[in-house]
């Protein structure tokens, strides 16, 4: 059924549509696409220049020789700086700031799925409250969070009174790992939170109370309901907070004192006193390459909602 | 689990509270109390290089949200109502920003300027520095994909009938983007300007790397001040910045309402005939 010629009674306004043929379709297709084109454009523009420039650029680099002088000979395309990767002081720095991120991620979802499961069964007012309260640290400034535990953990200070007055002695946490754990997990745990409570409230609460019904306990229903079903969230939710941690900089030095080399670190040191540029970026494409798997891995996973 | 929520608040809340209460205090070692004082806000606003890292953050972050704002709302329109060649070259461009760890970004812009620089300068002779241009140019380009997933969430819940039916009554293009898209959208790009505002303004690792002299954004300099020692001013720094974020947030939660009272209009479309309707054309057609 084609859409014939159609006039409106009054005279002054006669609107005829033409013909709705294949090629006009078609031509009406790819007028839309060129408009779609059109508006995509400038940030596509944008995007490719500052940013997948940039991030070809550091690719580039990595095969790249440092010259004497702490600059980048493209002269001589090598492996060199990739070879470096496998001493045994990078592979420390490696495994160690995969150890820690991995570490914050566990701790992360230990800590908020429980939260994440409590703000599905409260009223919505409550719920509501709850969700304000955790965007609450979320919004606020990186740097100051950070800073405010570092307060927190010095010695002589407010942890260090408390525990003296029950006991326990002074505490001097700062500068250790365990204060770099505090502080990563205390940045991240918002992202964690978030993907987790938007998963769980999916899951059709009909489903549990079915598992109830059929005589599974508590446990049960969680790991063989709850959990799978909240699988979207959980990955989505560790990815969010994996791949900051491994990268992580302000943290480790604000908390850490710079004490432990961590990833972040030797990538900023490569590119400042070292002068390695070559070595930088070839790090930095392996904390990219490992982003970029976490990311692929997830799409692929379906997540695309959260 | 009604306690571990409780627990994972005073988490959350007692070091911002800490914070807050030690910017008061006199004594000179920070973590200590020695009585109610207000020098250090006093000192914190004597600081000229404190307070002019202040106005370089301000207006890197409003440009950065301007122009994030348009391009990300641009290309929130293009992918979610348009298909177009390239289009998922494009939306996974936009992904890359979001999930890239803050260093890799920054000395992906370190490395990209230096170079720039290099070139602009054998080319035409003009040598260009690192400063605020630099600093507002990075800020744009993660902000820009923030702002459109943030758009393309709120395109996405929208009903597009609602455009077909302006359209239907003659209205052009503009007319419908203009009187029927762009206010049911408004919370979204308000929403995506806010973060977008929120993020500039507290980046700090991107912005060190590409900060120069005389240009370094305040989460830049507080940065410095802390590595170089820690002295109470930093406390009453890092408190006024706890309020901006506070006036931030409410500045969010009065766009959510925003949000929920414009997602009526759309609710006021009857969906119940229409969707009643494909179960009877299936079947006089009789395909498929």
């Amino acid at each position: 059924m084609s859409v014939s010629e159609i006039a409106t009674g009054d005279a002054d306004e006669q609107h005829t549509v033409a013909a709705a043929t294949p090629a006009f379709e078609a031509a009406a297709a790819r007028a839309a696409a060129r408009r779609g084109l059109f508006m995509a454009l400038p940030a596509y523009v944008y995007l490719v220049i500052f940013f997948a420039a940039p991030f070809a650029i550091v690719v580039i680099y990595s095969f790249a020789t440092r010259t004497r002088t702490g600059g980048i000979s493209l002269s001589g395309w090598n492996l060199d700086s990739y070879q470096r990767l496998g001493e045994q002081i990078v592979r420390d720095v490696l495994w160690r700031s995969l150890g820690l991120a991995i570490l914050t991620t566990l701790i992360c979802l230990l800590v908020a799925y429980p939260f994440a499961y409590y703000m599905t069964i409260v009223s919505t007012t409550a719920r509501n409250v709850m969700l304000v309260m955790v965007m609450i640290p979320f919004w606020t400034n990186f740097l100051v969070r950070n800073y405010a535990w570092r307060l927190l953990l010095s010695s002589g200070g407010p942890l260090s009174s408390v525990t003296e007055a029950i006991g326990l002695g002074e505490t001097d946490l700062l500068f250790t790992k365990t204060a770099v754990v505090i502080g990563l997990v205390y940045s991240f745990l918002p992202f964690m939170i978030l993907p987790l409570y938007a998963s769980i409230e999916r899951i059709d609460h009909s489903l549990i109370e079915a598992s109830r019904d059929l005589y599974a306990n508590g446990a049960q229903t969680f790991r063989r309901v709850v959990l799978p079903l909240s699988m979207p969230g959980v990955i989505a939710g560790s990815i969010l907070v994996f791949v900051p941690s491994l990268g992580a900089y302000v943290t480790p030095d604000i908390l850490g004192g710079g004490k432990e080399v961590l990833l972040g670190s030797y990538i900023v040191t490569q590119f400042g006193t070292a002068r390695n540029f070559p070595f930088g970026a070839s790090l930095s494409v392996v904390l990219m390459v490992v982003m970029l798997t976490a990311t692929v891995a997830y799409f692929r996973q379906g997540g695309r909602n959260l | 689990m009604g306690v571990h929520a409780g627990v994972v608040f005073a988490f959350f809340y007692a070091p911002i509270a800490i914070l807050i209460i030690f910017s008061f205090s006199g004594d000179r070692i920070v973590g200590q109390w020695g009585g109610f004082t207000l020098d250090w806000y006093r000192e914190f606003w004597n600081n000229d290089q404190l307070t002019n890292s202040i106005t370089v953050s301000l207006q890197v972050a409003l440009i950065a949200t301007v122009a994030s704002v348009v391009l990300g709302t641009l290309s929130a329109l293009a992918l979610e109502r348009f298909r177009f060649r390239g289009r998922r070259v494009f939306d996974a461009l936009l992904y890359l920003p979001i999930i890239i760890p803050d260093v890799t970004m920054g000395i992906m812009m370190l490395v990209f300027f230096a170079e720039g620089i290099d070139v602009v300068d054998s080319l035409l002779g003009i040598s260009l520095a690192k400063g605020i241009t630099t600093i507002t140019l990075s800020h744009i380009a993660f902000c820009i994909s923030f702002v459109s997933v943030v758009v393309r969430a709120r395109l996405s819940g929208m009903d597009s009938r609602l455009e077909e039916a302006a359209m239907d009554l003659y209205a052009t293009r503009w007319q419908t983007f203009r009187y029927v898209t762009f206010p049911q959208i408004l919370p979204g790009v308000a929403g995506g300007g806010l973060l977008a505002l929120t993020l500039s303004l507290d980046d700090v690792v991107i912005s060190q790397f590409t900060s120069g002299p005389g240009a370094t954004t305040l989460p830049v300099y507080v940065f410095s001040l802390i590595r170089k020692g820690v002295t109470p001013m930093i406390n009453s720094v890092s408190v006024v910045m706890f309020l901006a974020s506070l006036v931030l947030i409410a500045a969010m939660l009065g766009v959510d309402r925003l949000r929920s009272t414009g997602s009526n209009v759309p609710s006021a479309v009857p969906r119940g005939d229409l969707s009643a309707e494909p179960a009877v054309g299936g079947h006089e057609r009789g395909d498929t």
